[in-house]
């Protein structure tokens, strides 16, 4: 690199500094500290993705296995024998988060709606943010003693105590404060411009909201309410003590019902091998319908934004 | 419509074209009434929250009158004379959840930088933040069942090393026989991991470009960067995160039901089996009848406080403590 | 290429930078191609033209800060202090220790006045005593003054101008040979303005300045040397590439310029 004559060597611009050649000195303490952190970075990366590797392959070679018509048909067998399916708890998992989801996504819905298009910073938009982050680091398993407290325990639906109807409520509870959230954030994403618009050819408050600024803002919001669904479908604390869990098939929804997620945890510990080997089998199903629920959000993003 | 692409061409509308010029009655009470309902709607938020602390507190009610403050240091669980303690519960989700935050914190914001700061290519980066976050929607009981049959027995012979090495001290004077505080400490980071990480890559994503460009202009290395300029700009979002999934760790139910034991007895060793206050009452809450009743809701409301303290720190920390940038 | 002749007549002055058939793509996208400029040894250098011409891209390129843009990558040779920085071996920190940068929007650290000017020099390895670089850095920049009395405040306490000043005592606190600024006036009010100017003949003293800005009445009363860039359109590509036009005494370009299209932008026909 000496063949520019015309580029006269450094003169020492400073003394202060120590200055070197510019050339890149790997054993220089900063750039070892350098390369040493980059590893530590590393490993902590591959450390984090580890566990979902891991548990995905055991998910789906343990469960995948025992993926056969029957697992979808029939009932859960007795306890220590074998065979049988999860046909009941597939089918009131599907039950349970449809009554939450009912509940929740209105509700939730309607309330973002308050928060982003009626009262932005009031004080009781203000107290039913807070009320509402509370609630969502309320921790699962006291909706299900708060269900228990107010439903089960009364027996306020037609003298039943546990039933398909309190483990919806006791999950809705759950899916509610993320459904506010989206709603409300996804709603301040639309520009104030589109509003103005709409009521500059006067259209009423209800009118813009709903067929102006709600359309505009459905992409974050029906992301968020997958993922809320998806989340309440995985939910086991909430149900062991509303829901319960029952080993026939749905009886109408003011009765116990089973659940795939209560199945996993109550044959999981069951010292049975098929029981174990069923509790393997639902997970699979459940992951993948949870897997598959977070890459369809990921999908309305992204074909929304294009 | 059409008729719009020649304008001089355009009729005029006939008189009475337009027949709601003045805004009916109806559409009013309509705009009006939407409004009370979402506000409602919203209410009923705030409604839920109360009604949950109201059934907690009048549950434990019985419970308080009977046990006190003692129930908070008492670590008897003794439904057959109906004397209740929650210290073992207490002690266990204060412990598991802060020890599982001291591995996940290191862990997640350093997957968080190396997945911001251009260390490697960005779909190889992306690839990670996607694992991480589906991670985090793998449900809570098919951890506990992953844990049980496999992470368990994998990580066995490396509690009896450390019971080997370490068994003189009282941490790990036991010998570990399955499910215990040990192995639900280690789910327990694998289900805060994904929170921390999110929360700090987002936090990391907004420190502003020409902070960097700040940082590198002056001749500063990329980890002289990142430990002087980006992490402190980052650090109040970073420490609300963190928070929040300590709040998560304590209330985590399902997956450390299933590894820790639900042991009754007291033992400080993490090696022995355990309790946490979501773990007890995720256990004996369908069975139990009396006074037992009382006292799991006395200790569920204990989980409520300090989850709910957590979580409003948490907040705070975020508002209070951001920096301007 | 048109710059050919006043190429000649600089290069035997005394030359800190060279840059030789430069041309910088983001990706496969070309965004200024063919540079060849020398930059002068303790004299202002101003690089002008239309916006999209790519005259901060090549700014960028001087330091290596363009390795912070991904996909950015830069075909040609910079020689500075007898080396190509672009040279496989050269490590880009030690580039940027030896030539600053200002950037166009005032970027403090989120940090103390005096721990924005202190961290770069610690960093550098400064031995000396810290009070007193803090004290000269900021006075040289001509901040001292305003700043004198909170010290220990945020660096966001200042207002837009002072900011920046005291994102120019932060980049000479580290002595560097070289100051590149990028539009340091883009975002501050005319009597900031008029105060960084003033700074700026302070520095060229001690030292070599590259400075890039839309405002030619600023390239006219800083600039001792002055690079004009024009884009064009390319065939069957979407955007502009931008190119270097012609680099002269500053005189020489707004009052005699060689080119057509110098004589229309200085003379405000376009841009």
């Amino acid at each position: 690199m000496t063949s520019f004559p015309q580029v006269p060597q450094a003169h020492s611009a400073s003394s202060l500094f120590d200055r070197g050649t510019l050339f890149f000195k790997p054993s220089l303490g900063r750039n070892l500290f350098n390369s040493i952190c980059t590893s530590i970075a590393g490993l902590f990366a591959t450390i984090a993705v580890l566990p979902l590797v891991l548990v995905l392959l055991y998910v789906l070679v343990q469960g995948g296995r025992l993926i056969t018509p029957s697992l979808f048909t029939q009932l859960p067998p007795a306890p220590g024998m074998s065979g049988g399916g999860i046909g009941n708890a597939m089918i009131g998992t599907v039950v349970v988060t449809l009554i939450a989801s009912l509940l929740a996504i209105p509700i939730g819905v309607g309330g973002g709606i308050y928060l982003s298009e009626y009262n932005r910073s009031g004080w009781f938009a203000q107290v039913v943010r807070f009320c509402n982050d509370v609630l969502a680091g309320v921790p699962s398993i006291i909706s299900g003693v708060f269900v228990y407290g107010l439903i089960v325990a009364t027996r306020i639906f037609f003298g039943q105590s546990y039933s398909a109807m309190a483990g919806g409520i006791a999950l809705s509870v759950l899916m509610l404060p993320t459904v506010i959230k989206t709603t409300d954030e996804g709603l301040k994403l639309v520009p104030q411009e589109l509003r103005w618009g709409a009521f500059g050819v006067g259209a009423s408050q209800v009118v813009t909201i709903l067929k102006v600024v709600l359309p505009a803002a459905f992409t974050p919001i029906a992301t968020g309410v997958v993922l809320a669904i998806a989340r309440a479908a995985g939910e086991t604390a909430p149900l062991i003590f509303t829901a319960l869990f029952s080993p026939f098939w749905p009886e109408g929804i003011f009765n116990p019902i089973a659940s795939m997620s209560v199945l996993i945890y109550n044959f999981a510990i069951m010292p049975y091998a098929p029981q174990n080997q069923l509790a393997w089998a639902a997970s699979f199903v459940l992951v993948v319908m949870i897997l598959a629920a977070n890459l369809l959000a990921r999908w309305i993003t992204r074909v929304n934004r294009t | 419509m059409s008729s719009l692409s020649t304008p001089a061409a355009v009729p005029e509308s006939p008189a009475g074209a337009y027949t709601l010029r003045r805004r009916p009655m109806s559409e009013k009470l309509l705009d009006g009434g939407f409004r009370n309902l979402t506000m409602g709607l919203a209410a009923l938020v705030a409604t839920v929250l109360l009604a949950i602390l109201i059934t907690v507190f009048s549950g434990a009610r019985e419970a308080i009158a009977e046990f006190g403050t003692s129930f908070l240091t008492s670590s008897a669980w003794d439904p057959v004379n109906e004397k209740y303690g929650a210290f073992t519960a207490i002690y266990g989700t204060l412990v598991s959840s802060f020890l599982a935050l001291l591995l996940a914190v290191p862990l997640g914001i350093g997957t968080a930088i190396f997945i911001t700061e251009d260390i490697i290519p960005s779909s190889l980066r992306e690839a990670i933040g996607l694992m991480v976050e589906l991670l985090a929607a793998i449900p809570s009981v098919v951890l506990g069942l992953w844990a049980i049959f496999v992470m368990e027995p994998a990580i066995r012979p490396l509690l009896n090393l450390s019971h080997k090495l370490l068994g003189w001290t009282p941490f790990f004077n036991t010998v570990p026989q399955g499910p215990g505080m040990a192995p639900a400490i280690l789910i327990l980071v694998v289900m805060v991991l994904p929170i921390i990480t999110a929360i700090a890559r987002d936090a990391l994503n907004q420190v502003p470009i020409e902070l960097r460009q700040g940082a590198y202009g002056i001749g500063t290395t990329r980890w002289g960067a990142i430990f002087n300029i980006i992490l402190p700009a980052a650090i109040s979002a970073i420490v609300g995160g963190v928070m929040l999934a300590l709040g998560r760790a304590m209330g985590e139910t399902m997956a450390v039901t299933m590894i820790i034991g639900n042991a009754l007895n007291f033992n400080v060793s993490l090696l022995a089996p355990g309790n946490t206050i979501a773990s007890m009452l995720a256990n004996q809450f369908g069975e139990a009848d009396g006074i037992q009743v009382s006292a799991l809701m006395y200790a569920g409301l204990i989980l409520m406080l300090l989850t709910f303290v957590v979580n409003v720190a948490a907040q705070w920390i975020v508002r209070k403590l951001s920096l301007r940038y | 290429m048109t710059s050919s002749n006043s190429l000649h007549q600089t290069a035997q002055a005394d030359t800190c930078m060279s840059l030789q058939n430069v041309t910088i793509s983001y990706g496969s996208f070309e965004a200024v191609r063919n540079v060849f400029v020398d930059i002068p040894r303790g004299k202002v250098t101003a690089f002008i033209g239309p916006s999209g011409c790519g005259k901060s891209t090549v700014l960028r390129g001087l330091n290596r800060m363009n390795d912070l843009i991904p996909g950015c990558t830069l075909k040609g040779k910079v020689i500075f202090d007898g080396m190509d920085l672009y040279d496989s071996r050269v490590d880009p920190v030690e580039v940027r220790r030896r030539i600053g940068m200002v950037f166009q929007k005032p970027n403090p650290f989120p940090k103390t006045i005096y721990e924005n000017i202190a961290f770069g020099a610690r960093i550098n390895g400064y031995r000396g005593n810290m009070d007193e670089l803090v004290e000269r850095s900021l006075r040289k920049a001509a901040v001292w003054d305003e700043c004198k009395d909170k010290l220990q405040e945020s660096g966001f306490a200042l207002s837009g101008g002072q900011q920046q000043r005291l994102c120019i005592a932060r980049a000479i606190a580290t002595e560097p040979e070289v100051i590149l600024m990028d539009e340091p006036c883009s975002a501050l009010d005319p009597i900031s303005t008029l105060k960084i100017e003033e700074t700026m003949h302070e520095l060229k003293r001690s030292y070599t300045i590259v400075i890039v800005t839309h405002n030619m009445q600023q390239a006219v009363r800083v600039a001792d040397m002055t690079a004009f860039y024009n884009a064009e359109a390319v065939d069957g590509g979407s955007g502009k590439v931008g190119y270097l036009v012609e680099f002269d005494r500053t005189e020489s370009i707004f009052n005699s310029p060689t080119q057509q299209a110098t004589l229309d932008y200085v003379s405000g026909r376009f841009g």
